[in-house]
């Protein structure tokens, strides 16, 4: 499946769907986030056009000698949940990170027709093979913090939250419950 | 009385941080292993076939297995018939911090000022280091890079002596039930009970570095252990919590004795990257 997502192609996802993605990915984690929000607050222009663009909540290790980056799993993305809104009515069109995201979010990503999708958690070393290219875009202030532009060939993600109120984490744990819980 | 220079226990300390960054221990492997055997749910055995893969990877590329490299934290067990020459005990360790940290190629995560500045020292440094003095001349170091995402789902319980042992396994199957899918599952749970409270959190850490599955000492524990394994295995968070039945690879539990009006409970978690390594000196 090709980045950017189009509003076309986010309509045909539901969750629990599992796509290998390759194209353009920005990283971008709590501080960066902040940063985001503080230039929207004061009118200012992003650092990078987020309109249909896919943010990964990652912030990797130092890439050794001879490696386009180090490891580079994603982060929790509860964190970002309380900027998560309003980037996705800048035109935020999808997410990658792990873990449950708030009801809010959840709503937003209805209302602008976005996705929030899952990379598997502390699984870098595997990750960083899909990543072909990095380079820092903004904030390189924040070292493991700063946002990256990736190109990513096939990378891993699930579909957690589709824009029909599809939520794999509430159906999958529904399904493998046993009675009483 | 048996001397130990203190540039040893940075070389330990650095060699110690690096091997538990890139390289899974038998035991975890084995409980990973075992944990795909017993998945039921496709997307669950989906994501274990991803971990297990990603531990291959990171050791064919000498890479760190997670891109959070942990807070350093370091346990020592101190023989009291030991004396640490040529330096001063916490910066040699913070030494062997700054070198596996800034020569492994491993991220640095620690912010100097918690709720102000946050600005990264640099080197990971400090470590937080717990000590113990025991009989004998040797050091014993154990290392745990410990992540963001399971740290934060960290409990605290000061329970009633009255919630007993019922209170106490509710209170743990809570916590990883609230933590949900942020941990990182399949993850491997700590729990401290009695003591005070800071006495029942570092059991709770402590318990996370014993080998992955092994049942503690204690029958009453032990029991615990299984037990708690068994209802939190019932809530079907699964593996990164997409569903499924292994939502944890063991419980371990620490008890200490405790004051007459005191039933305190630690649950300290870990993520399947369950990164330790120790040596004795």
């Amino acid at each position: 499946m090709n980045l950017p997502l189009t509003e076309k192609t986010i309509a045909g996802l539901k969750a629990g769907d599992n796509l290998l993605l390759s194209g353009v990915l920005y990283t971008a984690r709590d501080a960066a986030h902040k940063k985001m929000i503080e230039s929207l607050d004061k009118g200012e222009p992003l650092p990078f056009d987020i309109k249909g663009q896919t943010l990964y909540y990652m912030g990797p290790s130092p890439a050794p000698p001879g490696r386009v980056i180090g490891s580079a799993g994603p982060t929790t993305s509860a964190r970002m949940d309380a900027y998560t809104p309003r980037l996705l009515a800048e035109g935020l069109k999808g997410m990658i990170g792990k873990g449950v995201r708030s009801q809010a979010v959840k709503d937003a990503l209805k209302k602008h027709k976005a996705v929030y999708l899952a990379a598997v958690g502390g699984t870098g070393a595997l990750i960083s093979r899909t990543i072909v290219k990095a380079e820092a875009v903004a904030y390189p202030e924040l070292g493991p913090e700063a946002v990256l532009r990736l190109e990513v060939k096939d990378f891993p993600a699930t579909v957690i939250n589709d824009v029909h109120g599809g939520d794999l984490y509430v159906t999958g744990k529904k399904q493998y419950s046993l009675p009483g819980k | 009385m048996r001397v130990i220079n203190a540039a040893d226990i940075t070389g330990a300390v650095a060699d110690l941080f690096r091997q538990a960054n890139y390289e899974l221990g038998e035991d975890v492997l084995a409980a990973l292993e075992k944990a795909r055997r017993e998945e039921e749910s496709p997307a669950g055995r989906e994501a274990l076939n991803a971990i297990l893969e990603n531990a291959r990877a990171a050791s064919a590329d000498k890479i760190p297995l997670c891109q959070d490299c942990g807070a350093a934290v370091v346990f020592l067990e101190i023989g009291q018939d030991v004396h640490v020459a040529g330096g001063d005990l916490a910066a040699a360790i913070n030494e062997g911090v700054r070198q596996a940290y800034q020569e492994g190629y491993l991220r640095k995560s620690m912010v100097d000022r918690p709720f102000s500045d946050r600005k990264n020292t640099g080197d990971n440094t400090p470590a937080v280091i717990h000590t113990d003095i025991v009989p004998g001349d040797k050091l014993k170091i154990t290392v745990l890079p410990k992540g963001g995402g399971a740290e934060n789902m960290a409990r605290l319980g000061m329970l009633l002596p009255a919630a007993g042992r019922k209170g106490v396994v509710d209170f743990v199957v809570n916590a990883v039930s609230e933590a949900w899918s942020n941990p990182c599952p399949p993850i491997i749970i700590g729990v401290g009970i009695g003591g005070t409270a800071e006495k029942a959190m570092l059991l709770a850490k402590h318990a996370l570095v014993r080998k992955v599955g092994e049942p503690g000492p204690d029958k009453e524990n032990a029991d615990l252990e299984r037990e708690i394994l068994h209802k939190v295995n019932d809530l079907g968070i699964g593996p990164m919590g997409y569903g499924g039945r292994v939502t944890a690879l063991a419980v371990h539990v620490e008890s200490f004795p405790a004051h007459l009006t005191a039933l305190p409970v630690a649950v300290n978690l870990q993520c399947h990257s369950a990164r330790h390594r120790e040596i004795v000196l």
